[in-house]
């Protein structure tokens, strides 16, 4: 084409175009199930549910139940230890929620919580640390009577999973 | 490159040489002219060929034996240890190797940073190593977790929630790299599958690396340009492959020292424990090549900030040709830098340490002082040092002496006999 022939676009450029497009979305409809098959598949959704019986555990007391592959902590708190929880002002804490907003209404002496630290993932060690809740042996964040995170690292207060009373002796998590 | 077109000259080797240029390829590499000052520093490329070669040949028959799956990985690597023929051996040999890989990249490494081989026209090289260090890290992590003891599981539980920083998508992309809600079978399997991969890209790299290398050639103790070939210059073969080979066989011997008589003092004896997700170990630690970010991302109280400064501590690497100001490569004729660089040596050292320690008391203070000093070599002191330095004379050829006398030379010579 001679180069001093002023622009303008011809069928060329017209069909240039169109080409990149269409092989564009072809090349994100390839790549998108090369990408979301590393997501979790149906076998991991599908135990996306665990029933705990929880009958057996004492006031004061807590289990750890696997569900998901994460431990979740289920802790039947005294009155005194509720007291505590909720004696803290909101103004101190790093990510503030109340105590109240923690547990289902009714049932506020079951705390339900991911035993996960949200710093990094590890697993807090129950009744330790500075608040006489939980400690993160990895890097050192104390978490209080609610799971609350009060000192070090960890960005925020341990999750509340989605979960229900089926009965007075059976909770559902997931 | 060459200086004179190479000719085979066997008729059958010509008909194939037309075709293939592959006798030409062998004969610039015998050929290739090398600074004839070269120290022992410089035997790390080979030993890490070696290296890298002895992992892929390791790993490529542990995967014969070894089942990745959650249940079973971890009977499967006793099986190797106790029932398969020499497979103590085999898996010992490709434990420390990781090490032994490290141990040398390291000194490759800072080999580049005494010397300034890093520096203009080298920097493609510098950066295609760094982007080699990158993945061995990556494919070093990954192997870590194959064994499924609890330091795998942990350690692979918190790298992996590294991500989960990152602001609103973090937690998906934490999600996807599992393939699960937590470290589980799913991110075992795809573990294996890169783990696999990774040392097949390195070795693509490696071989980017040394074309690269082999466009201005080598860098030498004395960093100055030199004529190629010239009497400052000696063929590759056989005057540098016999001394790599010698330091080679040094370098093996403490390999082998490690593999015979402490083959499991670089690692930690909770990964002699099956991974336990309802429990974390008291002490979580990184291998110890890993040590010095882990110093670092716990230096800092912020989780997001933690680990930006953790990444960013390798990537200020990828631009460091461009903060070092100085136009004299050799750290043999910058009096002042030769000095940083040794606390720099000190200072990744003593983050080594600390990272090994609790994050708390004087090993948090330590982390973090040791954490703005690494920063600050690279922003601050390796600018303004270049700027303000007053270089010592540099020789005009390695053969000849300094500008300005013979005395400079003599020290010249003497600093590299002694390194």
């Amino acid at each position: 084409m001679d180069k001093s022939e002023k622009k303008t676009t011809t069928r060329r450029d017209f069909l240039f175009t169109t080409s990149y497009t269409v092989g564009a979305v072809g090349l994100g409809a390839v790549v998108w199930p090369l990408i979301d098959q590393m997501n979790p598949d149906k076998a991991q959704k599908a135990l996306a549910t665990t029933e705990v019986d929880i009958s057996q555990i004492e006031p004061g007391k807590s289990i750890t139940v696997l569900w998901r592959g994460k431990p979740v902590f289920l802790k039947r708190r005294t009155q005194e230890e509720i007291l505590e929880a909720r004696s803290v002002a909101l103004e101190e804490l790093p990510h503030p929620e109340k105590d109240e907003e923690r547990v289902k209404s009714g049932k506020d002496e079951w705390l339900v919580m991911l035993g996960v630290c949200t710093h990094l993932g590890c697993v807090p060690l129950s009744n330790k640390g500075d608040y006489k809740g939980w400690f993160c042996p990895c890097h050192g964040s104390h978490y209080d009577l609610s799971g609350r995170i009060r000192k070090g690292p960890a960005p925020k207060n341990m999750e509340i999973p989605k979960y229900e009373f089926v009965d007075a002796n059976t909770i559902k998590i997931g | 490159m060459s200086e004179k077109e190479y000719v085979p000259k066997s008729k059958a080797g010509k008909w194939f040489n037309d075709r293939l240029p592959l006798l030409s390829l062998a004969s610039h590499l015998t050929d290739y002219p090398t600074p004839k000052n070269l120290n022992y520093w410089w035997t790390f490329g080979g030993i890490l060929t070696f290296c890298l070669l002895t992992q892929i040949i390791t790993g490529i028959v542990l995967a014969m034996h070894y089942v990745a799956h959650a249940d079973l990985a971890f009977a499967s690597v006793e099986h190797i240890m106790r029932d398969v023929n020499y497979g103590w051996l085999i898996r010992y040999i490709h434990s420390n190797g990781a090490s032994m890989f490290f141990l040398a990249v390291y000194i490759h490494i800072f080999r580049s940073l005494f010397y300034g081989s890093y520096k203009s026209p080298r920097e493609i090289i510098w950066i295609i190593g760094l982007m080699i260090y990158l993945l061995m890290m990556a494919a070093a992590f990954m192997g870590y977790v194959l064994p499924w003891g609890q330091m795998s599981f942990w350690g692979a539980t918190v790298i992996t929630n590294l991500f989960s920083a990152i602001p609103l998508v973090g937690d998906s992309i934490t999600t996807w790299l599992w393939g699960a809600y937590s470290v589980d079978n799913p991110t075992l399997t795809r573990f294996f599958s890169l783990h696999y991969l990774i040392p097949f890209l390195i070795l693509g790299l490696v071989v980017l690396h040394i074309w690269a290398l082999h466009v201005p050639g080598n860098n030498n103790p004395v960093g100055i340009d030199i004529k190629k070939p010239s009497k400052d210059t000696v063929p590759f073969h056989p005057y540098i492959t016999i001394k790599d080979t010698f330091a080679l066989l040094l370098f093996m011997i403490i390999f082998a020292g490690f593999v015979f008589f402490a083959p499991n003092v670089l690692g930690h004896s909770d990964n002699y424990i099956q991974a336990n997700p309802m429990v974390t170990p008291a002490h979580i630690v990184p291998e110890w090549y890993l040590l010095p970010f882990y110093a670092i991302l716990r230096s800092v109280p912020d989780k997001l900030g933690g680990v930006i400064l953790m990444f960013g501590a390798i990537f200020i690497l990828f631009i460091l040709p461009w903060l070092d100001t100085s136009k004299v490569r050799s750290a043999v004729f910058r009096p002042i830098y030769r000095q940083f660089f040794w606390i720099l040596i000190v200072d990744v050292l003593v983050l080594g340490y600390v990272g090994a320690m609790p994050a708390e008391g004087i090993y948090l203070v330590l982390a973090r002082v040791g954490t703005v000093y690494y920063f600050l070599h690279f922003i601050v002191i390796l600018p303004v040092v270049g700027y303000l330095e007053k270089t010592e004379p540099v020789p005009l050829s390695i053969s000849e002496p300094a500008l300005s006398g013979s005395a400079d030379y003599s020290m010249a010579k003497k600093d590299n006999e002694k390194i």
